[in-house]
């Protein structure tokens, strides 16, 4: 094998699991060490530079992070990330000082945003300190979008949606509430420098089903209802519910029915229980408030009496592999099911929708009808025209419209100050030593073998009389210095110089893993097979390095590799040393300027 | 040296031995010594031969006599019974351990100064009575905890961290083993796993006196040019005459040698040694022709590294003395007060 480059950025990006995994690659170790330190402004910070909700994703993020981090592999359970990111945003102080300034100076250049939602705000909090003239449409009369419509303010409290997004319009974005966009072509007209779509997916999808047009005065669209309810219009419903769908929406669904009079609520899903796309701990909470989720049964029809809905009928299914190894759900054979219910939310996946946005905008749309999109810059066909969150490529989560959002406002920047939007500055990347002494580093390198701890709750009977009681009452301080010990530090590298080695093993040795090995060169595949430990896991790079006397390399397996910094310990030459990876992603301003000439 | 202790975690794809056991199990409390310590390389080929061996802990006694070399079984094996001895006298400890007990595996851990100065003769009465032990001398070269003066088994013309010529002679401990009568000689390098834990492995299969030189680099004060116990001059003196796979008695041979380049000897406890040569004409049965070679060489300047010498028909000590089948502790009161008429024919036996 190669050398391996370590001054490529993705490189040790990739050791840090958690943040390769986060679509807006927020540098989860370091501000976790920051909460260990009772830190908790700057961790606040660290997120809120990166992912610009930490209050709100620290309670409703989908969590790319946790099946990555490398605690899954070691251990069982990964660290609560999630948990502890909203630690910091509870505990800290005020971190208003610390926000950027309105501009002093606007750069003359005006863009419109359309929707208030994550992407839209993201955007507007990247441009408008910049100078930039960003306003921002929506249709509500309070910014949030979905965060605000469709996540129940038992799982998030409006006063964190308040804080969070007033943060945003508080650096001098320009808020017109309750202003709907309704024609693209108009928007144009009125002469943006550039126009950035965050509209989201905002339709619900519907049941084509017998009975359907009959009983409809007691079938819901699961987030058209969920919104109704975050605005007070809907305060109650049947004793009976039957809830349609495997998603977060179902959950959020059956959870808000259990508090408005739903006392018999129950979930049906036509896949398995594991298939279900709703996110585990959501299933799980769910459950906890004695819905029971049944599995395999496909709705057939609405049954109604008169009008008035009596229930909903059942084909029951099982999973089949077919010839090319794909689960298909075929009929399995049984007798079909009736549910009786009151009252039926349908939550079976949401659609985009741009009824707006006139097809000769000079914006294309492919044959599903959606907008096309570049991938990487989130430019429509119309130069002026960005797409980002739900609206780029259908429903995601919040997580990746903050993302998309950041890279579309590095294109319009670039866009308004004339360059080339598709070149794409890497990000920048410090690596720094942590050695502080003999066997001092500068961060906790001891690792912690206890099991990952759950979040305080609510007690069920209290949380299920009010629709507004926050169910998840957040780890204390005390909670969270425990989880955040959990951490296994995977920002603070392994770092190996050949030339100061004398091949004494001492790394060998020690290391808990067996991660090190000292062996001859070899193809990837072959020298994966002969490791002090074997290197199964292929998503996991090995970092080799050649250059030592006998001719040997050294080659690390990434893989399970406890960054306990004993191989830098044992070390009598320094040919190791524990180095902390820090990575600077490229945000709209400055770091996305092309290299500035030289002056010589 | 490490204040942390070695995480409990270890690698989810560890092979296991047939008892089920990861080499992990073997390990012990976590090492004191210097960091780089060649010393720590033997633990961890001891633990690796203990784990290949699929040992029962609680079947090993180590023992040891003082210095950083003894220390070292607190390393290793942290479920095996121990003794931390007197300075330089380790043998004398583990021979009436082993005369007691016969049934455990003995691992004597020694140093060139617990061995070569202080226990020299302790050293060499053990290896002269055939006690079945396997006895591992962690050799640097120096003495460590007093902080790098020459030992025993220096060079003559070797030169100390400080820059002092060496100008006594020195005690080459394999050749005087092989002198003693040990059974099974052999010499090999902390930095060379591959050699060594077979090495430890048989050893510790053989019957009757094992011994095993190690040079083991002293990073401290025995690691630097003019020194030549050093990584670098070991690495580029060592002279190699055979490389072994061991086979327990269990495993079937699976390797394809060359024929003629490899020798097979069958132990005692019918397991093998295939021995590559790597001297054309190395022969290891060949006591006196061992003691010239390493003479031959170590005037070169070089070091003779591998299995040098075993006896395939040794016997032990209990062999020797005619002692009882069964450990002492094992005898009830019947075996150990045969009564009147046992004693009357005893006594009779002597008139």
């Amino acid at each position: 094998m190669k050398n391996t480059d370590i001054t490529a950025p993705d490189y040790f990006h990739k050791v840090v699991d958690c943040q390769w995994a986060c679509p807006a690659h927020t540098p989860v170790p370091e501000y976790i060490r920051l909460i260990a330190a009772g830190r908790y402004s700057d961790a606040y910070m660290i997120n809120w530079r990166s992912n610009v909700f930490p209050g709100i994703l620290g309670r409703t993020c989908d969590r790319p992070c946790e099946p990555a981090c490398r605690r899954v592999r070691v251990e069982d359970e990964p660290v609560a990330i999630c948990r502890l990111k909203r630690v910091a945003a509870d505990y800290k102080d005020d971190i208003t000082a610390r926000l950027p300034k309105p501009a002093a100076r606007k750069n003359g250049k005006r863009v419109a945003l359309v929707g208030a939602g994550p992407s839209s705000l993201t955007v507007a909090r990247d441009l408008a300190p910049l100078g930039y003239s960003v306003t921002v449409f929506d249709g509500d009369a309070k910014a949030g979008g979905m965060i605000r419509t469709q996540i129940p303010k038992f799982r998030l409290p409006d006063s964190v949606i308040d804080e969070e997004t007033g943060y945003i319009i508080g650096l001098g974005v320009d808020f017109r509430a309750c202003k709907r966009i309704d024609s693209m072509k108009a928007l144009l007209a009125e002469g943006w420098d550039a126009v950035f779509v965050g509209s989201g997916a905002p339709r619900g999808r519907d049941l084509d089903l017998p009975g359907r047009q009959e009983a409809a005065a007691n079938i819901h669209i699961g987030i058209d209802w969920l919104s109704s309810v975050s605005f007070g219009h809907v305060t109650k419903i049947g004793k009976r519910v039957i809830v349609l769908g495997g998603g977060n929406t179902a959950m959020d669904c059956c959870r808000s029915a259990r508090r408005l009079g739903g006392d018999e609520v129950q979930v049906v899903v036509r896949s398995g229980f594991d298939e279900m796309k709703a996110s585990p701990w959501e299933k799980e909470d769910a459950q906890h408030e004695g819905i029971p989720i049944h599995n395999y049964l496909v709705p057939k029809a609405f049954t109604h009496d008169n009008g008035k809905l009596t229930g909903v009928t059942f084909e029951k299914v099982k999973a089949e592999l077919d010839a090319k190894g794909r689960r298909k759900l075929v009929p399995a054979g049984e007798p079909d099911q009736h549910f009786p219910c009151d009252d039926v939310l349908v939550a079976v996946g949401q659609e985009n929708a741009f009824p707006w946005i006139e097809r000769d905008a000079g914006i294309d749309f492919d044959e599903w009808n959606m907008p096309k999109v570049d991938a990487v810059t989130f430019a429509s066909t119309n130069p002026k025209v960005f797409f980002g969150g739900d609206a780029a490529f259908g429903p995601k989560n919040i997580i990746w419209a903050v993302a998309h959002g950041h890279e579309a406002a590095v294109s319009i920047d670039k866009l308004l100050n004339g360059e080339d939007i598709a070149d794409r500055p890497m990000p920048a990347v410090q690596v720094m030593s942590q050695k502080m002494g003999i066997h001092e580093w500068s961060y906790d390198n001891a690792i912690e073998l206890d099991k990952r701890y759950k979040v305080p709750h609510r007690d069920t009977a209290v949380a299920l009389k009010d629709i507004k009681a926050e169910v998840e009452l957040g780890f204390d301080p005390k909670l969270a210095l425990a989880e955040a010990g959990r951490c296994l530090n995977c920002d603070v590298q392994t770092v190996f110089s050949a030339p100061l080695c004398i091949e004494c093993d001492a790394c060998v040795d020690i290391c808990p893993m067996d991660c090190i090995t000292f062996t001859q060169n070899g193809e990837e595949a072959e020298l994966r097979t002969r490791l002090t430990a074997p290197a199964n896991n292929l998503s996991q790079d090995l970092y080799v390095q050649n250059g030592l006397k006998t001719g040997r390399v050294m080659v690390k397996d990434e893989d399970v590799c406890l960054h306990c910094g004993l191989c830098a310990e044992r070390c009598p030459t320094g040919a190791w040393d524990m180095q902390k990876f820090l990575l600077d992603m490229t945000y709209a301003g400055t770091s996305c300027r092309p290299p500035a000439r030289s002056a010589a | 040296m490490t204040y942390l202790a070695k995480p409990k975690f270890h690698h989810p794809d560890l092979p296991k031995n047939t008892l089920g056991y990861t080499h992990r199990d073997y390990e012990g409390t976590v090492s004191t010594l210097c960091a780089g310590c060649g010393h720590d390389s033997i633990t961890a080929a001891i633990i690796q031969a203990c784990f290949e061996l699929s040992i029962e802990p609680h079947r090993v006694a180590k023992i040891s006599g003082i210095g950083c070399s003894s220390k070292t079984p607190t390393y290793f094996l942290g479920n095996s019974h121990g003794f931390n001895s007197v300075h330089g006298r380790m043998p004398s400890v583990l021979t009436g351990a082993n005369l007691a007990n016969r049934d455990l595996i003995y691992l004597g851990v020694s140093g060139d100064g617990d061995s070569a100065s202080i226990g020299l003769g302790q050293f060499a009465h053990s290896l002269r009575r055939g006690v079945n032990m396997t006895y591992i001398v962690e050799n640097n070269g120096v003495y460590g905890l007093t902080k790098g003066q020459f030992s025993a088994t220096a060079d003559r013309g070797s030169k100390s961290k400080r820059g002092v010529i060496n100008t006594d002679n020195s005690i080459d401990l394999a050749a005087m083993a092989l002198q003693l009568g040990a059974s099974f000689v052999a010499r090999s390098f902390s930095g060379d796993k591959q050699q060594l834990v077979p090495i430890i492995k048989a050893a510790i299969a053989h019957k009757g006196a094992s011994f095993i030189d190690v040079i083991s680099p002293c990073v401290a004060f025995n690691n630097h040019a003019g020194s030549t116990k050093s990584f670098d001059f070991v690495r580029e003196h060592n002279e190699a005459v055979n490389r072994l796979d061991y086979i327990s008695s269990r495993m079937p041979i699976e390797i394809e040698y060359d024929p003629g380049t490899v020798e097979i000897v069958e132990q005692h406890d019918g397991s093998k040694i295939a021995l590559r040569k790597l001297a054309a004409d190395y022969d290891l049965h060949d006591r006196t022709a061992a003691m010239g070679f390493l003479q031959h060489h170590a005037a070169k300047g070089q070091i003779v590294t591998g299995l040098l010498y075993m006896e395939t028909e040794s016997e032990d000590l209990h062999a020797h003395l005619h002692t009882v089948e069964s450990p002492l502790n094992a005898l009830d009161e019947k075996d150990l007060c045969p009564g009147q008429a046992a004693l009357d024919k005893f006594n009779a036996a002597l008139r």
